[in-house]
């Protein structure tokens, strides 16, 4: 395994919980090193591949910090440079790769020991990122570049969709454009499904980049036999000429009490109020909402608070966040089609769902419409596995749910209820997995954090935000070093299930006439070119 | 090659050789050999000395009248035939089946063993390796060791076209060896920048 690869320097000290201090090579500038770069060890016996978790400065003797040597001159310079004075790095290995043949064969292991001393450490090559993260083929999907590197980092996306996933970073680091990267990946590449509850009109059709006023080309127009544009607001689609395929019209009746316990914070309901309405649901059945709002004789409606035991300023709150939900223009007393309905006929053909949300991007709007779509399609795909393991036919296809602002859905009060808290739980049994996107993922229940598989980041400057989402990650200190220090923008670290090991890399470039051809799927690129041209 | 005089006194560490012409002595640092049949050793030239043939007869001052200083030699020949010059070697290295090695030989120069100032071949490819400067750092000479190792690395970077890369890359050896003693590394370095 040999390679001409930059050679950095030599392992000095180390343990396997703490990872390994390299003393760099005086050839090697202190200055090119950067948190969060993949490297490669040649111990003995086996290679390591890790990651450069920090860096630091050495002295050979401590007199020299006080006795500073005159660098100005430029020979002194080059000759303390590496000896008197050296850079180390603290690299953590995650990976080891055994040198017999059995071992190669088996690829990429956990590690569990560390190399031995001065163990030559090398930049990984190309070669070393495709033997850990596999060449781009019809499982694996070119995400983006490991850091300083021209290598493509693939990842396996029939493991991705296998559990639930996250993409977490503050507000505009690039979570929109690596979400879109992802979803044409899963497009390409697995066999799953989306539904994606596109609250910000960004995934369906064209969305914008921030900072500019160029738009930027979405599911839909890469793949148009393979993605349905659903709308909420059908005039603001046309405005946008978003070719929609389904207006989505909600029901009064199609909302059930659970899905004002989600609401309770956005429709600053009391405690009372969500009690209350399970019992309105009771007393008046599928019409509860129509009903309640209906009562507008005070006596009537005394004699209702009396029968059920219900204060009157608890009802008038509720009354009040009714209403609300009354206004929106896409709720009716009667859908005329059955969203959901239509939903799942799309999804097992195989079409992926983008439900635009257009002008009602209140979060009231999104949180009430995603559960009650989510809950009664995951109700139906329980019932459908069960089905399958009964009769022992085909599971049906896998369907990863994609949900934005998910700390609303997810937060440790509401988790336990909502339906989003239980798939991210436990529905990978049922072939539904999640795609949570969120940018404080410190308002995410801890329990939700800990099921998700794959989690991306990009940068989070919040010290709780990236202590959840490193939560019980191994070499998490080292990891929250790398992840604090990512650039602004299009720069993330991926760790997890996916993956073999952690690794910050750069999101493949989306928005230019090339990176489109290169997304599109072959043989429809004829057609898409045209497009653009 | 050019031979410089002959060996008069020597033990393991070093020897001193004569001089055939007065004041024709090598420069300090420079590099020189003896040989010793299969065996050549190799030094380095740390201290040089002009005096009397005759330990107890010390010369005296001769030019009151005399316009310069050659009148002085030409009135009085016998002079330098009166006069010698000496030059110490400490031994660095040996060549023993035309292999290098830089540390001391097995045995000592001869008396009376020729002493020849190594050409620039020799002396690049004896200072391939720098084992030989913890050699003259540890030894305790009349002369400062920061001086001759200056010295030393002066002359060897000279038998190279490009003498900076042989002298950064002494320079990084020393910051090695001198890394207990700064001050010593500061003066070194000082001496031998290019």
């Amino acid at each position: 395994m040999t390679q001409e690869n930059e050679r950095l320097g030599i392992v000095v000290s180390g343990s396997l919980n703490k990872g390994v201090e390299v003393k760099l090579d005086s050839s090697a500038s202190v200055e090119d090193m950067v948190v969060g770069r993949f490297v490669t060890i040649e111990g003995q016996k086996r290679r390591f591949f890790g990651m450069i978790t920090d860096v630091s400065l050495g002295v050979a003797d401590p007199t020299l910090t006080v006795v500073p040597p005159d660098v100005s001159d430029p020979f002194i310079a080059e000759v303390i440079a590496g000896t008197s004075t050296f850079g180390t790095l603290h690299v953590s290995p995650s990976l080891v790769i055994g040198g017999d043949a059995t071992t190669t064969l088996e690829g990429p292991q956990p590690v569990k020991t560390i190399p031995s001393h001065f163990s030559v450490v090398r930049l990984a090559s190309q070669r070393d990122v495709e033997l850990v993260f596999g060449k781009e083929d019809k499982e694996r999907f070119h995400i983006g570049n490991p850091l300083d590197m021209e290598t493509k980092l693939c990842l396996n996306l029939e493991e991705l969709v296998k559990r639930s996933n996250g993409i977490f970073g503050k507000s505009g680091t690039g979570k929109t454009f690596l979400t879109r990267i992802l979803l044409i990946g899963m497009l390409q590449k697995s066999k799953a499904v989306n539904l994606i509850f596109d609250m910000h009109s960004e995934y369906g059709w064209e969305g914008s980049s921030e900072g500019s006023t160029r738009k930027v080309k979405a599911l839909k127009q890469f793949f148009p036999s393979q993605v349905a544009v659903f709308t909420l607001d059908e005039e603001g689609s046309r405005r946008r000429k978003v070719s929609t395929d389904f207006v989505v019209k909600i029901g009064f009746d199609e909302i059930e009490p659970e899905d004002m316990v989600l609401l309770r914070q956005t429709l600053n309901l009391t405690e009372l109020a969500v009690e209350a309405v399970y019992q309105l649901r009771r007393r008046f059945g599928k019409g509860w909402i129509q009903s309640t709002l209906d009562i507008t004789d005070p006596d009537e409606t005394k004699r209702l608070l009396d029968e059920l035991n219900i204060h009157e300023s608890t009802f008038q709150s509720l009354k009040r966040g009714l209403a609300t939900i009354r206004r929106l223009p896409f709720i009716e007393p009667h859908a005329p089609v059955d969203a959901v309905k239509v939903i799942l006929e799309h999804l097992d053909r195989g079409t992926n769902v983008v439900l635009e949300f257009g002008r009602y991007r209140d979060i009231t709007a999104y949180i009430l419409v995603a559960n009650m779509l989510a809950r009664r399609i995951y109700a139906l795909y329980q019932e459908r596995t069960e089905r399958a393991i009964g009769e022992n036919t085909a599971p049906p296809r896998p369907l990863v749910i994609t949900i934005e602002e998910a700390h609303k859905f997810l937060n440790p009060e509401v988790a336990s209820q909502t339906i989003f808290g239980t798939i991210a739980r436990e529905m990978r049994k049922y072939n539904v997995t999640l795609l949570v996107i969120d940018q404080r993922p410190s308002g995410i229940d801890s329990e939700v954090m800990s099921q998700l598989g794959t989690k991306i980041t990009c940068l989070l400057d919040n010290e709780k935000d990236i202590d959840s989402v490193l939560a019980g990650v191994s070499g998490k200190s080292e990891l929250k070093s790398v992840l604090a220090r990512l650039a602004p923008r299009q720069q993330a670290l991926i760790f997890g299930h996916a993956v073999p090991m952690p690794v910050a890399f750069q999101p493949r470039e989306y928005g230019s006439a090339q990176s489109y051809k290169d997304f599109a799927p072959k043989e429809v690129g004829k057609d898409i070119e045209k497009l653009w041209d | 090659m050019e031979r410089v005089g002959e060996v008069i006194e020597a033990s393991t560490a070093e020897f001193v050789a004569q001089c055939y012409e007065l004041y024709e002595i090598p420069p300090l640092g420079s590099l020189v050999k003896t040989k010793d049949q299969s065996l050549e050793l190799y030094g380095v030239v740390y201290n040089a000395a002009t005096t009397s043939l005759e330990p107890g007869r010390r010369p005296i001052a001769r030019g009151k009248d005399e316009k310069t200083e050659e009148e002085i030699y030409r009135q009085s020949p016998q002079l330098l035939k009166l006069l010698k010059s000496e030059f110490g070697v400490v031994v660095v290295g040996h060549k023993q089946d035309k292999r290098l090695y830089h540390y001391l030989p097995p045995t000592p120069a001869r008396i009376h063993g020729f002493v020849y100032q190594c050409s620039p071949e020799e002396v690049k490819e004896f200072s391939q390796s720098f084992d030989f400067l913890n050699i003259i750092i540890n030894a305790r000479l009349p002369v400062s060791t920061e001086e001759l190792i200056g010295a030393t690395l002066r002359r060897m970077s000279q038998a190279y076209e490009d003498p900076r890369p042989f002298l950064v890359a002494a320079g990084k050896e020393l910051a090695i060896l001198l890394s207990g003693n700064l001050s010593q590394l500061k003066v070194v370095l000082g001496r031998i920048k290019p």
